[in-house]
């Protein structure tokens, strides 16, 4: 147990140090940080640093103006505003923490264990949390305060209480999100107890988000504290900023700078811990951030490599229905360079033809295909090259980024896009009817009635054999063979001259495959339609394409006609592609010892 | 079969009704499955026909309804967490998405002495066990300090491969442990596990959707559909000359990589389905 502890910690150790580097490095987490940092050294060492007895009264130095002795004056009491300004720091953050250690001490435990169980405790929990958050917390406190008297320890406690739904909820959530994650399957196996398992995988999952939540809380916490005593609801026996405030404000004709200090360390502390919250947040969620200034760079460094590659268009472009000529794609990182996705990549589709473009994760094939649609992320450059529809040019790199303008005359019209997931590419807050007839209506200027009979007609096309029932269904009544057939009849409902099928059937069972396969093969001879099919699969190459690209790293390999890639490959890494392939081979299988007998 | 590692008999799983008025939902129906000492059986099935679910209820992660599952002679089907402790040492899974099954703010070393520190070994034991692990699944040595987001998805395969062999257990659950992997990966990756059934003599429970990974790697082969097993036998036989019409429709749906090979095939395919569905019009 203790071994396993101390690993624990030894892990969360790196992970806080380098938050804690990215927090210094935020001007907002470093100024705020170093503020709150002041105002609980200067709590502690108030006694050493006051210099007058913050309760002692001076009546020959009544509302004395800054300056002299009293930095700060005095108050109506004669005593030194600044010394009570660093002893009322205390009741501040002994507040805070009186409400956060609370809050969390009930919020979290309960979260944890409502979220990794669920069940009844849950459902008693989640109520019980409900309730104390449809209480006004104001009148709770001042119910309080009748009861118990006017301590303002006591209503922080009650404050923390109330505030704990916050945590329970956060941290409820937080564990539902990874109680079925794998890991944890993995440490149920080994035997791990629950106990175990929630302190060293889950609580892990929790920490951050309660770390910037008990943040913000204090703020909250402090701007409670310092309204019920302003309101005069405190102690005002208590020194607390809260209490000068409610006593500045009294003699706010007379002297209203007493009004002024408390005010403003009151504010900047709130303010602070909720900026620092902000901060802390930013931190953890550890974006790389392109600075303006970099940017700018990166876009010039992009300018400055389309200017060397720009490429003369080639005579014969216009012969094929799709042209991509030395195209780049890259994204700008944080340190002004571009990280290029896609390389120097060319190649052609003809009317009528199917291009397979494989390749591995990473490939590039994916980003080639969607700058062929124009629908790469906005932060994406076209580095170089150019990409042609018929000779007319969709995308170009003196452009850098894509005009989505030149798109909308060919997207949806002259090419089409089948996408990975069937189910993410449908919305699920329409019918599947709607999301076909809506683009109909839109591109081809039909009317709702054509559109819908004709819909009708295409899912039929798609061989679905109950077309008006699918029409009326939602994207999660039906499978995902189905909802890709959907997909498939949306794509070819404007008759389109190019298809982009990027990984098309890879979501799909083997079966539903072959089905999708033969289904894209007929409606692309039926149809005529040129096709450039994106692809990991040899098998759906062979299938469907007549050519082949294959692609790695961003770059092309190898290109040439389906029979001799796949049969004769000329480059090294094709034929270790294709000898990956597992089909048609001896099983490997060592049958050892008793396995041979059986 | 006189040393049976794994022996699942009528087994039944079924999900409690998830919400009111609802039907209880049967995953699993009436399963019979062997797995021998350093034998691998393959199961093959769609996306919802229970092969996940039958390694999740061997490995206690899916509640058992009926019939039993025996481990090395011992019923397990309903052992709790602090007999799976005990279990751990001999019962180890794999889990498909090496993502999300290695927790993100833990170190590989961490991971890996997970295991072996529940089972009581001391540090320097276990040091050296993960040394010889790290070794084993061909990582370098100096991945023991470093997170899993600092690995590609193989190299993380091959740390929850390690941390299943950590314990050097008697059969390891290995669900779909090579699909969401690259191809180049991929067959890397079954090499390794072909290796270490060599090398240390345990058993696999495969489960996958691709038939082509599991004709390579298996000894037998179990085929599912809609919770059920339809055929089982030798892999040779299930995965070359199946009997049942869904393994034969399995089998001529996975496309091969030629074009002409492929033509024909999509025609075998074609006669194929037209005289099924003539059968089952005779048949109805």
């Amino acid at each position: 147990m203790s071994t396993s502890t101390a690993a624990a910690t030894h892990g969360s150790a790196i992970v806080r140090k380098s938050l804690f580097k990215r927090l210094v490095a935020n001007p907002m987490g470093a100024t705020t940080g170093v503020f709150l940092l002041l105002v609980v050294i200067i709590a502690f060492i108030a006694p050493l640093i006051a210099g007058f007895d913050p309760a002692a009264t001076d009546t020959n130095n009544l509302m004395t103006a800054p300056g002299g002795a009293h930095l700060l004056g005095t108050d109506s009491a004669g005593r030194d505003v600044l010394a009570r300004i660093f002893f009322g720091a205390q009741t501040t953050l002994i507040s805070a923490v009186l409400v956060v250690v609370t809050s969390i001490a009930i919020g979290v435990p309960t979260g944890l264990v409502a979220g990794y169980y669920g069940g009844k405790f849950d459902g008693i929990a989640s109520w019980i949390a409900n309730m104390l958050m449809s209480l006004p917390s104001i009148i709770v406190l001042l119910a309080v305060r009748a009861a118990l008297g006017p301590s303002i320890f006591v209503s922080m406690v009650v404050f923390g209480i109330l505030i704990a739904p916050g945590f329970y909820r956060l941290t409820r959530t937080a564990v539902m999100s990874v109680r079925n994650e794998l890991y944890v399957d993995a440490a149920k196996v080994s035997g791990l107890s629950d106990v175990r398992i929630i302190a060293k995988h889950i609580f892990t999952v929790v920490r951050a988000p309660i770390v910037i939540q008990a943040a913000m809380i204090s703020g909250i916490a402090i701007s409670i504290q310092s309204g019920l005593e302003f309101l005069g609801l405190g102690d005002s026996s208590m020194i607390s900023w809260g209490v000068m405030l409610n006593e500045g404000f009294r003699n706010i004709f007379v002297n209203p700078l007493l009004v002024l200090w408390p005010g403003i360390v009151i504010s900047l502390t709130i303010g602070s811990f909720a900026l620092f919250g902000n901060a802390m947040r930013d931190a953890l969620e550890d974006s790389q951030k392109i600075s303006a200034k970099n940017k700018k760079r990166s876009d010039a460094s992009a300018a400055a490599s389309f200017a060397v590659a720009e490429t003369e268009v080639p005579a014969d472009a216009d012969k094929h229905l799709l042209t991509v000529g030395h195209l780049s794609v890259g994204y700008p990182q944080g340190d002004g360079s571009l990280k290029k996705v896609v390389s120097d990549v060319s190649f052609f589709v003809d009317k009528g033809e199917v291009l397979g473009i494989v390749g591995e994760s990473g490939s590039g094939k994916s980003q080639t295909a969607f700058s062929i649609l124009g629908l790469l992320p906005s932060n994406a450059k076209i580095a170089s090259g150019h990409i042609l529809f018929e000779g007319s040019e969709l995308v170009s790199a003196t452009e850098g980024a894509i005009s989505q303008q030149a798109m909308t005359q060919f997207r949806g019209k002259r090419i089409a896009y089948i996408p990975q997931e069937p189910m993410s590419n449908l919305d699920p807050s329409f019918t599947i009817g709607y999301q076909l007839v809506r683009p109909m209506t839109e591109v081809l200027g039909i009317s709702k009635k054509e559109a819908k009979a004709r819909a009708i007609g295409l899912l039929e096309t798609v061989g679905i054999n109950n077309p008006e029932r699918v029409f009326k269904s939602y994207p999660h009544e039906v499978s995902g063979g189905m909802a890709q057939r959907v997909l498939i009849a949306g794509a070819v409902s404007c008759e389109p001259d190019l298809l982009i099928a990027d990984e098309p059937t890879t979501a799909l069972d083997v079966t539903v495959q072959a089905e999708v396969l033969d289904l894209l093969r007929d409606l692309q001879k039926r149809l005529g339609m040129g096709m450039v099919l994106v692809t990991h699969n040899f098998g759906v190459v062979a299938d469907l394409a007549d050519r082949v690209v294959v692609m790695q790293y961003g770059r092309v390999v190898e290109t040439g006609d389906v029979r001799s890639i796949l049969r004769n490959p000329q480059e090294e890494y094709t034929q270790v592609l294709l000898s990956s392939m597992l089909e048609g081979k001896t099983p490997m299988t060592m049958l050892t010892g008793n396995a041979k007998e059986q | 079969m006189s040393n049976l590692v794994l022996d699942v008999k009528n087994l039944d799983v079924t999900y409690p009704a998830a919400g009111f008025g609802k039907k209880p939902f049967k995953a699993l129906h009436n399963i019979n499955i062997q797995v021998g000492q350093a034998e691998t059986l393959g199961l093959v099935g769609e996306s919802g026909s229970g092969k996940t679910t039958l390694g999740r209820a061997i490995l206690g992660l899916a509640p058992v309804s009926a019939g039993t599952i025996e481990f090395l002679g011992k019923d397990i089907s309903h052992a709790t967490r602090k007999d799976r402790r005990a279990l751990s040492r001999d019962l180890q899974v794999v889990f498909q998405d090496p993502y999300t099954s290695l927790n993100p703010s833990m170190e590989i070393g961490q991971i890996l002495a997970e295991p072996l520190q529940i089972q009581g070994l001391g540090e320097a034991e276990a040091k050296r066990r993960i040394a010889e692990l790290l070794d084993q699944v061909g990582l370098p040595s100096d991945a023991l300090n470093r997170l899993p987001r600092e690995f590609s998805g193989g190299q993380r395969q091959r740390v929850a491969i390690a941390r299943a062999l950590a314990l050097s257990p008697k059969l390891i659950v290995c669900d779909e442990p090579v699909s969401a992997l690259d191809l180049t990966t991929q067959a890397r990756i079954l090499d390794l596990f072909l290796q270490i059934q060599k090398d240390t003599g345990v058993s696999y429970l495969f489960v996958s959707h691709d038939l082509d990974v599991v004709r390579h790697i298996s000894h037998r082969v179990a085929v599912m559909y809609k919770g059920e097993i339809v055929e089982q036998g030798p892999s040779a036989q299930v995965t070359v000359n199946p009997t049942h019409p869904y393994t034969q429709r399995l089998l001529m749906a996975s496309p091969v990589p030629d074009p002409d090979r492929q033509e024909k095939r999509r025609v075998e395919r074609k006669h194929l389905l037209e005289q099924q569905a003539r059968e089952l019009q005779s048949q109805g």
